[in-house]
This record gives C-alpha cells, sequence and structure tokens, in this order.
C-alpha cells in the first residue's frame, strides 16, 4: 500500500475540490478543508499503525523515476523520525483549520484561496518529510515557502507584506545555498560511479574534508534559517506576529521542523566527518539560541513575538539534542520537536483567540482575564505550563531527555542549558501575571470565553500534551530505534558511567 | 521487596478530585469541597490502613514498592513510574493526608464566603497528589514530578487571590526561586546518570559506594540548592514571607507543615549521598544554621503574624536542615522535629487564620491585643502550640528540638560547641519572639473598636485546631519514647554509628535550652507585656530593627543583584537583536537588492527581489561547483 502517496495526495484532492466550489461558498470551503485535513490525519494515524517499530530501515518505502536524464526520483519512505512528524504535521493541521475558522476573512484573497493554500502546504509538508530523493526534497522544501508567503502576505496582519518578503528572502537565500550543495553532490556522484540524488547512495561519497566542510554548511546554514537558530532567526518574530495565528502555528510547528529534521537526514548522514567538525560550533549556537531566545522572549512586549522567541530557545534545545550524539539526547529531540508542535500550537491559538477578541497583541492591554475569561485563560496557563516543561507535561520528558542525554558528553552546554529552565519560568509566568491575573484591565471586562468549536479546537491538543507527559512510550517507541541508529551510524555509543573517574 | 498494587491510589484519588473539581467547573460549586475533602480523607485512611500493615512486618520488609509502567526508556536511561513507600515515607504520607484532610475540613468553613471556593480545594486536592508523589517516588526523576508539581499547587494557592496585583507577584516570586532549586534537582540527576548510570533511590543508593568523592559532593551540592529552594532556606529564603499572600490554611498545610519540609526529606532520603560526602554535609549544616538565626532575627520584627509564623517556620526548618547535616544520628531527630513542627506550626497558623477571621482579615498584631478574652478556644490553641514551639517540657518541641540541640553539641570538636550554641541562640530568639507574637495577639488590652469585638470562629474550623492542639502536647512524647521514631527509621540510616563525645550530660543541655526559652521570653515580657502597645510600629527604631523588618535586605539583595541587572541585560538584548542582528541582516538585504537594481528594470512587486536572488543564488551555485570539481 503506498501509504505516504496516499496521505500526500488525500490534501491535494481536497484543494482540487475546493478550487471548484463558486467563490460564495465560503462555509463549504471551510467545511471541505476541515473534512480534508481530518482525512488525511485518520489516514496517517492508520499508517502509523501498520510501521513496524523495530524494523530500523525505511519503511513505506516507493521509488519511480521523474526526471530520468538527470536521475531525480519520486522516491519517499519513512524512519520513526519522519514519521512520528508527518503524524504531528496531519494532527495539527484539522486542529488549525477548526481553531481559525474565521482567519481568513481579513484576507486579501478569498476564503477558498487561503484553504486551498494550507491543503497545498500540507501536502507539501508531508512530502518534505518523506523524501528520500535529495532533489525531491529539495523541490518541497523551496515549494513550500510559496504557500507559506501569500498566507503571510494575504491574509497576514501588521506589516504582513514586510514580513512575508523578509521570511522568502531569508529561506531563499538558505534554500539556494543548500541547491548549490545538492548540485555539488549530483557532480561528484557522477564521478564516483553514476549521477544519482538517492540520499543513500550520496552518503557514500567519498569527499574532502574541504569538501565535505562547504557542502555541510550549505545544507546546515539553510536549515539553521529554517530552524531557526541564532543568529539566523530574525525574520521569525515578524513573520509570526504578521501571521494569522493557524499560519504561525504551521510555520513554527511544522515548517521549522524541517530545518532540525533536515540537519538530522542531511547534515549528520551525508556528511558525518564535517557534522563532527562543526558541532563544537553548534552546540555553542545551541546553547547561545536556548538563552538568548528566552532573555529576548523576557523583554518582549508583544505576545505573538513572545511565543516566536520561546520556539527559538526551544530549537535551541533541539539542536543541542541532535548533535550532542548520544540516544537520549537524539530521541529527546525528535520527540521535543513532536512535542512542541502541540505546545506551541496550543500557545498560538489561544493568544489568538485573546488577540482577536481584544482587538490587540501587546501583553500589556491585557489584565485579569482568569476571572472574565477562565476557560481560555486556563488553556493559555496549561499552555504555558508546557512550554516551561513542567514534569507531568510532555515538554518535560523531552527537554530532560535532551539535557541528560547532552550532559553525559557535553556537560558544561548542558549546564547552560539548565539554565534555560529558570528563564523559562520567566517568560511564561510575566505574561500570565500580566495578562490573567491582577484585576480586569479596562477593556478586558465584556470578553467572551472561549465558543464550543474553540474548545473543540484545544482539547486535544491538551489531553496530547497531558498524556504523552504521563506516558510518552506511544512516541518513544517509535523514535528511539531510529534515534539510536543516527547515533551509531554516526559511530558514536553512550557514554558509559564514569562513577565519577573510579 | 514487597510488592504493594494499592499505592497508587492514595495518589489517584486527590488527583482525581482535583481534575473532577477543575473540569466540572461550576456545576460543583455546591459539593466541590465536600468531595475534595473526602478524597483526602480516603487517602488518609489507605495511608492508615498501609502503616498498620507495616507494623505488622519485620523490620526489612517494611518498604513496599510498586511499578506502575515503564515512564522513560532511552538506551540506558530507564525511568519506571514506580513508587516506594517505606519507614520514611510513611511518616511524610501520614502528616500529609492527616494534617492535609483537617486543613481541608478547617477550609470549609474558613472560605466559606469565598465565590471560589470550589477552585481553592481542587487545588488542595492537587497539591496533596503532588506532595504524595515526592515523598512516594522511587526515584529521583519521579520526586521531581512531586517536586514541581507541589511548586505549581503553590504557586496556584498563594496567587488564589492574585486579582491582587501584589499577591500575583508574589506568587510568580515563589514559582521562579523555586525553579531555580528545581535547577539543582535537574543537575543533581544529571550527574548521577552520568557517573552511576542511574536515576532510582536503590540504584544511587547501591552506586554511591563505588563513586568518587567529586561525584558525590557535586550530587550533594545541587540536591543542597534544590532543598534551599523548596525549603526556603538561605539563599534562596527570600519567596517564603511573600507566599502568606495565600489563604491562611494553605499556610498552614503548604508554607508549614508539608511542602516547605521536601527538602528535609531530600536531603534525608539521600543520606547515602551525604554521609559519603563530608564537604556537601558541611554545608547542610552552615545553611541550616544560618536559616535558623536568619528566620528567628526576621521573625522578631515582624508586626504581620502570618509573616511572623512564616519567618519562624524558616527558621524552624532550619533546625531540621541542620539537623540533616549531621549524619546518621540527625536524620531521625529532623524527621521527629519535622513531624512535631507539622502539627504545632500548622496549629497555629490554622489559629491566626482564626484570629484573621474573627477580626475581619486583620494581620497586623500591632490591632490586635486581649484577644483571648472573646476568642478562648482559638487562645487554647495556639497558646499550646506556643509551648510546644519553645520546647517547654512535656510539649512536643521540648523532645525534637532537645534533641537537634544535643546533637549539634555532640558532632564534635569546635564545630560542635559553634553550631550548639546557633541552635542554643536560635532557641532564645523563638522564644522571644513567640512570646511576642502571644503578648500583642492574645493578651494586653484591645487596639480595636471595642464594640465590634472578635467572634469565636465554628466548629468546622475549631475542630482541626483543637486535634492540632492534641499533636502538639502528645506528639513528641508518642514519638521520642523509647526512641520510637528512631528505632522506626534505623534501618535507613546506619544510626547505630552513634555521635561524638558527650560534652556535656543531655541533662544539662536540656537545661540550659530551658534557661535561655526563659531567658528569651522574659525578654520579650519586659519589652511588650507591661505596657501599652503603639498600634502603628514605631519609627524610631535602631538600624538593626530596620534591617530585620526588611526581612535582613533579602529582596533588596536579590533586586540589585539579579532582577536589575537581569533585566538591563534583557534591554540591552533586545536591543542588539533589532540593531545589530537584524540590522546586519537588513544591511545585507538592501545592498542585494541595490545590486540587482540593474536588473530589474522590467518587472514589478516583488518577484523582482526573487529574481535577485535566484541571480545571487546562480553565482552561489557555479562558484560552489567550481569549488567542490576544482
Amino acid at each position: 500500500m503506498n501509504y505516504l502517496t496516499l496521505i500526500m495526495a488525500i490534501p491535494l484532492l481536497g484543494a482540487a475540490l475546493i478550487a471548484t466550489l463558486p467563490q460564495s461558498k465560503s462555509l463549504l470551503a471551510k467545511q471541505f478543508a476541515l473534512g480534508t485535513t481530518l482525512v488525511a490525519a485518520i489516514a496517517t494515524i492508520f499508517m502509523t499503525t501498520k510501521f513496524e517499530r523495530s524494523n530500523t530501515a525505511l519503511q513505506f518505502v516507493e521509488s519511480y523515476d521523474w526526471i530520468k536524464a538527470f536521475g531525480i526520483k519520486y522516491a519517499v519512505g519513512v524512519d520513526g523520525i519522519a514519521l512520528v512528524l508527518i503524524l504531528m504535521t496531519a494532527l495539527l493541521t484539522p486542529i488549525v483549520v477548526l481553531a481559525g475558522w474565521n482567519e481568513s476573512e481579513g484576507g486579501r484573497w478569498s476564503t477558498k484561496t487561503f484553504y486551498i493554500l494550507i491543503l497545498v502546504l500540507q501536502t507539501m509538508s508531508f512530502g518534505v518529510f518523506a523524501a528520500t530523493d535529495v532533489f525531491l526534497f529539495y523541490v518541497f522544501f523551496e515549494a513550500m515557502l510559496v504557500p507559506v508567503y501569500f498566507l503571510i502576505g494575504g491574509y497576514g496582519s501588521g506589516e504582513r507584506t514586510a514580513a512575508a518578503v523578509k521570511f522568502l528572502l531569508y529561506s531563499l537565500f538558505g534554500g539556494l545555498l543548500m541547491l548549490a550543495s545538492i548540485i555539488a553532490l549530483y557532480v561528484l556522484s557522477g564521478e564516483q560511479g553514476g549521477h544519482t540524488f538517492d540520499i543513500g547512495a550520496l552518503s557514500q561519497l567519498e569527499m574532502s574534508s574541504t569538501t565535505q566542510n562547504l557542502l555541510f554548511l550549505g545544507f546546515f546554514i539553510a536549515f539553521a534559517i529554517k530552524a531557526p537558530l541564532f543568529p539566523f532567526h530574525t525574520w521569525l518574530p515578524d513573520a509570526a506576529k504578521s501571521a494569522t495565528p493557524g499560519t504561525s502555528v504551521l510555520l513554527l510547528g511544522v515548517l521549522d521542523k524541517v530545518g532540525t529534521f533536515g540537519m538530522i537526514r542531511y547534515c549528520l548522514a551525508l556528511f558525518p566527518d564535517a557534522t563532527k567538525t562543526f558541532t563544537p560550533v553548534i552546540i555553542t549556537l545551541a546553547v547561545i539560541s536556548i538563552l538568548y531566545g528566552a532573555f529576548l522572549a523576557i523583554g518582549a512586549k508583544d505576545i505573538k513575538r513572545l511565543i516566536a522567541y520561546t520556539s527559538i530557545s526551544h530549537f535551541g534545545f533541539i539542536t543541542l539534542g541532535i548533535f550532542a550524539m548520544t540516544t537520549q539526547a537524539q530521541s529527546g529531540a525528535t520527540l521535543y520537536m513532536f512535542n512542541h508542535g502541540f505546545s506551541t500550537a496550543a500557545l498560538f491559538l489561544v493568544a489568538g483567540w485573546m488577540i482577536s477578541r481584544r482587538g490587540s497583541s501587546t501583553i500589556a492591554d491585557f489584565g485579569g482575564l482568569q476571572r472574565v475569561t477562565p476557560v481560555m485563560a486556563w488553556s493559555f496557563f496549561i499552555a504555558g505550563m508546557s512550554s516551561l516543561a513542567l514534569p507531568g507535561l510532555s515538554s518535560f520528558v523531552s527537554e530532560f531527555l535532551v539535557l541528560v542525554g547532552t550532559f553525559t558528553r557535553y556537560p558544561v552546554a548542558a549546564v547552560l542549558a539548565t539554565f534555560g529552565i529558570v528563564l523559562a519560568a520567566l517568560y511564561i509566568l510575566i505574561p500570565v501575571q500580566r495578562a490573567l491575573h491582577g484585576p480586569t484591565e479596562p477593556g478586558n471586562e465584556n470578553l467572551n470565553d472561549l465558543n464550543l468549536r474553540e474548545k473543540i479546537a484545544i482539547a486535544p491538543i491538551i489531553a496530547v500534551i497531558v498524556l504523552l507527559g504521563f506516558y510518552p512510550a506511544p512516541a518513544l517507541n517509535i523514535i528511539n530505534p531510529a534515534a539510536a541508529q543516527v547515533v551509531s551510524q554516526m559511530g558514536f555509543t553512550d557514554p558509559a558511567p564514569t562513577h565519577g573517574g573510579k | 521487596m514487597l510488592v504493594n498494587n494499592g499505592l497508587v491510589y492514595l495518589i489517584a484519588l486527590p488527583l482525581f478530585g482535583s481534575a473532577l473539581l477543575l473540569l466540572a467547573g461550576r456545576r460543583a460549586d455546591k459539593w466541590g469541597h465536600l468531595f475534595a475533602t473526602a478524597m483526602s480523607a480516603m487517602s488518609f485512611v489507605l495511608g492508615a490502613v498501609q502503616f498498620y500493615e507495616m507494623l505488622g512486618r519485620d523490620a526489612e520488609n517494611r518498604a513496599v514498592t510498586q511499578k506502575l509502567f515503564t515512564w522513560i526508556s532511552v538506551g540506558s536511561f530507564n525511568v519506571d513510574a514506580g513508587l516506594l513507600l517505606d519507614q520514611l515515607s510513611i511518616c511524610f504520607v501520614l502528616l500529609i493526608t492527616g494534617v492535609g484532610t483537617l486543613i481541608h475540613i478547617y477550609s470549609i468553613a474558613y472560605m466559606d464566603h469565598d465565590k471560589d471556593r470550589r477552585r481553592f480545594f481542587a487545588y488542595l486536592n492537587l497539591f496533596i497528589a503532588a506532595m504524595l508523589l515526592l515523598v512516594m517516588g522511587d526515584s529521583y526523576l519521579n520526586l521531581y514530578v512531586g517536586w514541581e508539581g507541589v511548586g505549581l499547587a503553590s504557586y496556584l494557592l498563594i496567587g488564589f487571590w492574585n486579582q491582587k496585583p501584589a499577591y500575583a507577584t508574589a506568587s510568580k516570586k515563589a514559582f521562579i526561586a523555586n525553579r531555580v532549586g528545581d535547577m539543582g534537582l535537574s543537575f543533581a540527576i544529571m550527574i548521577a546518570f552520568a557517573t552511576m548510570g542511574t536515576v532510582s533511590f536503590k540504584g544511587v543508593k547501591e552506586a554511591a559506594e563505588g563513586s568518587s568523592q567529586g561525584a558525590l559532593t557535586a550530587i550533594g551540592l545541587m540536591l543542597l540548592l534544590a532543598a534551599t529552594g523548596k525549603s526556603a532556606q538561605f539563599p534562596l529564603q527570600a519567596w517564603l514571607g511573600d507566599a502568606m499572600a495565600g489563604p491562611t490554611p494553605v499556610s498552614a498545610l503548604i508554607h508549614a507543615a508539608t511542602m516547605v519540609t521536601a527538602g528535609v526529606y531530600l536531603i534525608t532520603r539521600s543520606n547515602f549521598i551525604f554521609d559519603a560526602a563530608p564537604t556537601a554535609q558541611l554545608l547542610v549544616v552552615i545553611v541550616g544554621a544560618i536559616t535558623l538565626l536568619f528566620g528567628a532575627i526576621i521573625g522578631t520584627a515582624k508586626d504581620d503574624i502570618k509573616k511572623a509564623l512564616a519567618a519562624s517556620t524558616m527558621s524552624q526548618i532550619g533546625y531540621m536542615v541542620l539537623a540533616t547535616g549531621l549524619g546518621p544520628v540527625g536524620y531521625a531527630f529532623a524527621i521527629m522535629h519535622l513531624l512535631t513542627h507539622g502539627f504545632f506550626k500548622a496549629g497555629m497558623f490554622l489559629g491566626a487564620g482564626s484570629v484573621m477571621h474573627g477580626t475581619g482579615d486583620e494581620v497586623n498584631m500591632r490591632k490586635f491585643g486581649g484577644i483571648r478574652h472573646f476568642m478562648p478556644i482559638t487562645f487554647a490553641t495556639f497558646g499550646l502550640g506556643y509551648l510546644a514551639i519553645l520546647g517547654v517540657p512535656p510539649f512536643a518541641g521540648f523532645y525534637s528540638k532537645d534533641k537537634i540541640i544535643e546533637t549539634a553539641f555532640y558532632s564534635g570538636g569546635i564545630k560542635g560547641i559553634l553550631i550548639g550554641s546557633i541552635a542554643l541562640f536560635g532557641a532564645a530568639l523563638t522564644a522571644f519572639y513567640m512570646t511576642r507574637v502571644m503578648i500583642l495577639t492574645f493578651a494586653g488590652t484591645p487596639r480595636y473598636d471595642i464594640n465590634n469585638p472578635p467572634h469565636e470562629s465554628s466548629f468546622l474550623m475549631l475542630l482541626p485546631m483543637g486535634i492540632l492542639a492534641i499533636g502538639s502536647v502528645a506528639s513528641g512524647f508518642l514519638l521520642a519514647r523509647g526512641e520510637a521514631l528512631v528505632h522506626w527509621l534505623e534501618p535507613l540510616f546506619h544510626a547505630h554509628e552513634g555521635h561524638g563525645p558527650e560534652i556535656l550530660p543531655p541533662v544539662v543541655i536540656s537545661l540550659m535550652a530551658l534557661g535561655v526559652v526563659i531567658i528569651g521570653a522574659s525578654f520579650a515580657w519586659f519589652k511588650y507585656g507591661r505596657g501599652p502597645i503603639a498600634d502603628t510600629a514605631p519609627t524610631n527604631v535602631s538600624i538593626f530593627t530596620r534591617i530585620a523588618r526588611r526581612d535582613l535586605l533579602q529582596d533588596d539583595f536579590n533586586e540589585s543583584v539579579f532582577m536589575r541587572p537581569g533585566q538591563a541585560l534583557t534591554r540591552l538584548l533586545v536591543k542588539t537583536d533589532d540593531v545589530v542582528v537584524d540590522g546586519a541582516v537588513r544591511g545585507v538585504a538592501s545592498a542585494t537588492l541595490g545590486s540587482g537594481a540593474a536588473l530589474r528594470t522590467s518587472q514589478t512587486g516583488f518577484v523582482r527581489s526573487y529574481a535577485a536572488l535566484i541571480v545571487i543564488g546562480a553565482i552561489a551555485l557555479i562558484a560552489a561547483i567550481w569549488a567542490v570539481t576544482l
């Protein structure tokens, strides 16, 4: 069964159906979009049940010639890491559609177009995680920019055009560096036994260390921009502030994961020696991201920018986990990607509801919401607790795995990163106090609490956050074999207990 | 070790109560408080049954475990969701659920007028569940979940009336100070895993014997950091006074009897680390000694009855921490003082709550006076707690505190004399500030409108106060009789090692302790008991009094050393990010677009920038290929 092609086809099919609708039927377009994303989610869950967890080889593999002259194939397949990210995408998209039911209304274009863009983006997100042909990956990687560009520029708020362009320029810059590296790989493969873009074949190439370092950087910078990692992050707060909340969820929750996913799948697999060369620099950047993002979040006055900065801090943790090269950190990093999708979704969606009700995204304009809109306030609070990795919630498991796994190899980095948990308490509790506690500030007295649709949208996110906090095994069982394989392929084994040197 | 599959219900019941009350919302307003109280009470009954069964087994078979499921398992990092109930944790289980249930009952009446009473009870149940997990987890990571869980419950309860900005700030301050401590726990767990390959109590205990001094000391110091945060010990003590913003039953349960003693539990539970790491152990003693004086000094200067009691709590926990630092002989006395303190301090806090209830939520003792005439039962129960904390024989504190002072003196050499004297001096200060509280509140003439006198509280409030008063009287005797608690806990600590030389006979130390208590109490009487009390605090006081009133400048220190530099750093980074990091990007972008200007004369819109970048990209691409094929 060609599961991966199937789940990629479902949203495209939905988009095509929506395209045939008359312009005036905007409610029908929404319902179609919700239905399509739900079908895609169910199909993905079904696919997940068919995944053999103990098998570390790529699964659901498909491969067809695409452009034969260049050896380009439509080749897909997933390991546990790619699978959980596809699952996350499939679960988040219907929630985003439902949560942002009226998001398309302030847009430059029609509601129809909005949902076509969302669905196309979903297909491409699946594709980018599933591709096993480097060229196919690149196509999805770049093509994703188009729907996001229009979603921000066409449906966002504030200086949406500027933010969209900034996002596009950053991404294109990175993408082009990556393209250069890809073409170089292609040329090299031609010299060593036949042109190909197959990732398995490319990972066997012989390269001088200079070549490997340069090509590594081409990929890494592209991914560091996408993730984003300090100092390539400045597009994110602008984009997140201007995008609609739903778009922000897809942007930070899904798209940015392509960066950290790409580091594992491409940087590590293709350039193991260069990875080792650059690891000290990358670990440094990751730790800086954790602390720097946290400080900027503390200083943020706009709630959407604040959430964007918290994500920069969180992506620092993920990157740290990827490059620490222990099974705990590697599994933790992937689990972190999954959990961050949900906790950021919760933060952005609830913040979006607060902002649309209040008509402002400035934190200082809120106050005392706990007594006006208790359900909304609680939802924000739980999302915040998840963001600060409270034990018992899902993000604690992943954050602690990253920290403990990093500590065994890079204790100093782990210690510095752990200071992030104190900063996290600050960047969450400051907006909580400002917006939810204190006396009810003027302008907040008559806000409505969440309606049924919004409650239905937030409930599954909170359920995932709580359940995976108590019982992370379902996710870890999928991730662990793949993560362990990544570490062992890089030639690392977990450091043994030292007994303090005795 | 025996397996008992019923342990989880102790935690599950209050957790269920909390979730139900929160999810049901206003629908549960009518019965939520009763339901939560029932959950807590059932948990107590289950705990009592466990205790009874434990009594029936031999010493080596008393501990029981339950593995619920594999919680986190990656590579060699394996942590079960597992519970452990042994001689140490059962002491806490009974204290938490026993005092907890009494405080639930008290709160039914105390919070009667609050329209959010259901939410209050939901938080109380959440606290009980988290605190039980803290003491029943079988590994440091499970403990961590409970550890931050009680922090969350404490945050929610301190900020229960967070519509008042100061209260909201107080709750945030508590959470953040606790998180600094929690970081220590994180470090300890990481070091344990890196050096020993395990984080369970059992595993770490076994591995500790083969571990280096360096690793053990590091783990010990990090655990101590964790303990200072949760137990409000120096230097992370500053949040406790502000935590009195929470409703008084919360102060009694969380910020006196149970949660703040979690640090003592952590150190006691980790006895195998500290016994093998003398440097860390010495620091435990130092922290305890500093805090017991620090709290006592603050206690002498507070006019707010709750803040005076909070300072006293800090000081009393200082005694417990000091005792845990004295090695195998100290642990049992620390736990004994923890239990007796749980009774008398919770009782006094409830008494303070009763006085507040009777006076329209007044906390300033300068507005009290002569309350014993109007609230005789409150006076009686508070008075018994007072005698207990002073250590007057035969009340509870006499047995537990005397033992700590004695053990301090016997810990050997100059150190023994020094810390023994500090503990003795602390006892004098305790007698002074507690007598001051008694006089200002219950004695003297009324300093309020006599036509609208305070009224005695209702039965539901007096009942828990009465039961705790009985504990204040009898618990010390019961625990110390035949060294009952020492023998009970012995299998965990190897307490048979004994202590250093008895530089003075125990009876002399007891008499000295009694002597300083009499001196301290008399001094308070001379100062406050003879003349009228000003109903506003005198301002022409010495610099020392002023510093003590400002909590020995703890907030001034934190603000000038951490908060303001932190804020400045934040502002600097925000500015840097905009001007330098993003500025560099903007510079590159505009330069790029400028260079592409010649190429985009025929085009409009953003496609232009796309085109410009494609050109740049093409150049980069050619360069890369050239570099590779060269």
